[in-house]
């Protein structure tokens, strides 16, 4: 089985001390985090992460484990990237003066979906939101009119499929859930997802 | 909501830290009463100890309740939760432990470590330094709830008052509830202070992001009958989710009914009679021959409230290739996790292995059965005979478990350390009763027994407990032998002393040439030191008064400690090597 991006959703409650517990199970086993957003949800006192990372569905099923063992945690998801809709945003700091002179702004604008934050006499603050290639075009675009800083957002993702967390939440919340709550979801396909 | 109706509270005419509680009343309580009232609405029986800076408002207020709650006072932080841990495992029940900040805390790491992978419930209140000094380096702070995040099953800081009895009662469900483990309550000192309308203390039963154990589902449960009942060579492994679910009678049902062989993890140990009929012995790197050879030729393989550890599977990639797995366990990260099983069945064992017993067919397999008392006999002749029998002047360790065997009648707790002697002990040591056998499993701490040994006698005070202990493993924790002294903690301590870190000399004679790199290693006067602590004892290293010693151990009022010396340099065997399969065991 080959590495793949996944996105892993997690939903929690709003604990202190919870990111750590939810990153050194990718630490601990030397997994590099791509992308990292915490949010909150639909769901009042629900929070939110958004994980990126390289694995094998392997070892993702078993993170989400993991993650879903710890105690304030509610529930943990991995998505394939045809399987979620994402998002990122980016900022751009360029020169004022480079752009006004030897850019069309205004091509800028419909061309990479960019919008001016910001225009000062010293500098101009762009800012786009789309997939990572799109974000990154727009650096090598800008990078020859002396692009002074670039900073780009985690990823918050949207998993089609989910009819969001009201429903799952409410299940929790009693002491013995509905059948719908589904706790053993890989069971029915682990010779899909599993090898050694 | 109910006001006081749930505090535990003393005898009648007796005031509780002065503040005397009648029903219906909103009392104010300081954070550390409330600690203590938790603790005896949770049934707290003992609590083990070691004062500081930071934990003294909660100790102050302990004075109070002394004579509900008993306190002992050990000598180190790591003792104090290693016998909390101990009395966890021979009681059932959840241990307490009191410890200040900073390396008060950071001694606790090792037993929480312990803890968490040997899944013991114990919950630790640490103090911490006032809230206002918290991240300013300030005498005896350390940032203690990041440093356990990845030992504890749940950790929390605590610094406002009112927070304590929710978070307490918190703490007790989740050491307690579904794959038990260690819980730590960091409170500040300025909580611990704090005075507030104490409302009582509501049990806790629910968590909404806390799932203790899966849903059972039916279907996985009929696949795996199934499969049971079609098996030729079926054969049962089973580790301490079957004591830590109070399900040793609804096992033993089960694998009578179902006529299977069953062999046990060092944890899963005493869960059933280590004489009972179809208990064939120990898994693992040391276990038993017919055991790990059988594991590579069953057809079906139930694997029971265990975690598949490496020192169980040997080489993963040759682990029980033609079996069809099945797993039972309550933590749904342990399926899967090392070997793939074919039909999972999530929960708690006491509730899915009756549901198993009712659809497995009544069977017996002799020929099978055979097979291991085969193996069984290959393996007395080279290993057990020459351990518990030797024909040489020096004494084998196993010779000692072998009488002691023989004199408890199997009736005693026996707490090993970490090493050589550990393997012996639990390879022949016999037990009749469940939660007999503590040891640590998963962590392999060294220094572990004697504290262990400490709190297991207080959690089942009518019951002998034994600590079997190396001289190299002793020397880590001796100073227990104060808390011994001054609670007056009735426990035979067995030092089986071959003068040397064995286990490691072990694998430098058989891996590494013989070159023994610091493996040979000094001891005191083990007799003496104890003296020195008002515990009596003696030294052996003749055969002949091997038994008479170990009576008059055993006879004696208090705790006793036998220096036993044997031979230098004798192997544990059988052993998988590491990398090895486990069908590739060697007996020598």
């Amino acid at each position: 089985m080959s590495k793949q991006e996944y996105t892993i959703t997690v939903y929690t409650e709003n604990q202190i001390g919870l990111l750590n517990r939810i990153a050194i199970i990718f630490s601990r086993r030397k997994i590099n985090v791509d992308s990292l957003n915490t949010s909150p949800t639909e769901v009042e006192s629900v929070h939110r992460f958004t994980i990126v990372i390289n694995e094998t569905e392997d070892v993702v099923r078993k993170l989400c484990r993991q993650i879903e063992k710890q105690v304030d945690v509610l529930k943990a998801f991995y998505n394939t990237e045809d399987e979620i809709v994402w998002q990122e945003m980016a900022l751009y700091k360029v020169p004022t003066d480079e752009i006004a002179e030897k850019v069309k702004v205004e091509r800028l604008l419909r061309e990479y979906g960019a919008r001016a934050v910001t225009i000062r006499k010293d500098y101009t603050i762009f800012e786009t939101t789309g997939h990572r290639e799109e974000t990154d075009r727009l650096v090598e675009f800008l990078e020859p009119y002396g692009l002074i800083e670039f900073v780009r957002s985690a990823r918050v993702a949207v998993i089609k499929a989910s009819s969001g967390f009201h429903e799952k939440l409410k299940q929790y919340e009693h002491a013995a859930p509905g059948d719908e709550l589904i706790e053993n979801e890989f069971l029915d396909k682990q010779d899909e997802v599993f090898t050694m | 909501m109910s006001i006081v109706q749930n505090i535990t509270r003393p005898k009648k005419n007796e005031e509780v830290a002065g503040f005397p509680l009648q029903e219906s009343e909103v009392v104010e309580l300081s954070g550390s009463q409330a600690v203590l009232q938790a603790f005896l609405a949770e049934d707290v029986e003992v609590i083990f100890g070691y004062p500081g800076g930071a934990i003294m408002p909660i100790y102050d207020a302990l004075y109070d309740y002394r004579d509900q709650l008993n306190h002992i006072l050990v000598r180190h932080e790591q003792g104090a939760i290693h016998a909390a841990q101990g009395f966890a495992r021979a009681s059932g029940k959840t241990g307490v432990v009191f410890a200040t900040s900073g390396p008060g805390a950071t001694n606790l790491v090792t037993g929480l470590a312990d803890a968490m992978i040997d899944s013991t419930p114990v919950v630790c209140i640490t103090g911490q330094v006032y809230a206002h000094l918290l991240g300013t380096d300030a005498f005896q702070e350390t940032d203690v709830i990041n440093i356990t995040t990845p030992v504890t099953k749940w950790n929390y800081q605590v610094t406002d008052a009112t927070e304590i009895p929710a978070v307490l009662a918190k703490a007790f469900y989740i050491a307690g509830s579904g794959r038990p483990g260690p819980v730590l309550i960091d409170i500040t000192k300025n909580a611990q202070l704090q005075k507030f309308n104490y409302e009582g203390y509501t049990k806790c039963n629910h968590i909404r992001s806390y799932r203790p154990s899966p849903i059972v589902r039916k279907k996985y449960i009929e696949e795996a009958a199934k499969l049971i009942n079609a098996a030729q060579k079926p054969f049962v492994i089973f580790g301490q989710g079957v004591i830590l679910g109070k399900a040793e009678k609804e096992f033993q049902k089960f694998i009578e009914k179902a006529g299977i062989p069953a062999a046990w993890t060092i944890m899963g140990m005493s869960a059933i009679a280590t004489n009972h009929p179809l208990g064939v012995g120990m898994l693992g790197m040391h276990g038993n021959y017919g055991p790990n050879v059988l594991t590579n030729e069953c057809d079906v393989l139930i694997a029971i409230g265990m975690r598949f550890d490496d020192r169980v599977t040997g080489r993963l990639d040759k682990y029980a290739k033609q079996a069809k797995v099945i797993h039972l366990d309550i933590d749904p990260s342990e399926i899967d996790k090392n070997v793939k099983t074919t039909v999972s069945v999530w929960g708690d064992c006491k509730e899915t292995l009756p549901l198993l017993t009712e659809l497995v067919e009544q069977k017996v397999y002799p020929q099978w059965l055979q097979k291991f008392n085969d193996y069984k006999k290959q393996e007395e002749e080279t290993c057990i005979q020459p351990e518990l029998h030797p024909t040489v002047d020096v004494l084998t360790m196993g010779e000692v478990i072998n009488l002691l065997n023989e004199l408890t009648g199997g009736d005693a707790i026996i707490v090993t350390d970490v090493g050589q002697h550990q393997m012996v002990a639990c390879r022949y040591a016999k037990f009749n009763q469940s939660k007999s056998n503590i040891t640590s499993g998963g962590l392999g701490t060294m220094g572990f027994a004697l504290p262990a040994a400490i709190g297991a006698k207080f959690g089942v005070p009518k019951r002998t407990v034994i600590a079997v202990i190396g001289d190299g493993g002793f020397q880590m924790t001796l100073q227990e032998m104060g808390t011994i002294m001054q609670s007056d903690v009735d426990v035979k301590i067995i030092i089986l002393n071959n003068q040397f870190l064995g286990m490691v000399r072990q694998w430098q004679e058989l891996f590494h040439e013989r070159r023994y790199s610091f493996t040979d290693i000094k001891s005191p006067d083990f007799v003496a030191v104890a003296k020195a602590y008002n515990i009596s004892g003696q030294r052996i290293s003749e055969r002949e008064n091997l038994k008479n010693v170990l009576i008059e151990m055993l006879d004696h009022k208090g705790p006793y400690l036998l220096e036993v010396m044997v031979g230098k340099e004798n192997n544990v065997f059988p052993m998988v090597p590491q990398g090895c399969s486990v069908s590739e065991i060697r007996l020598k």
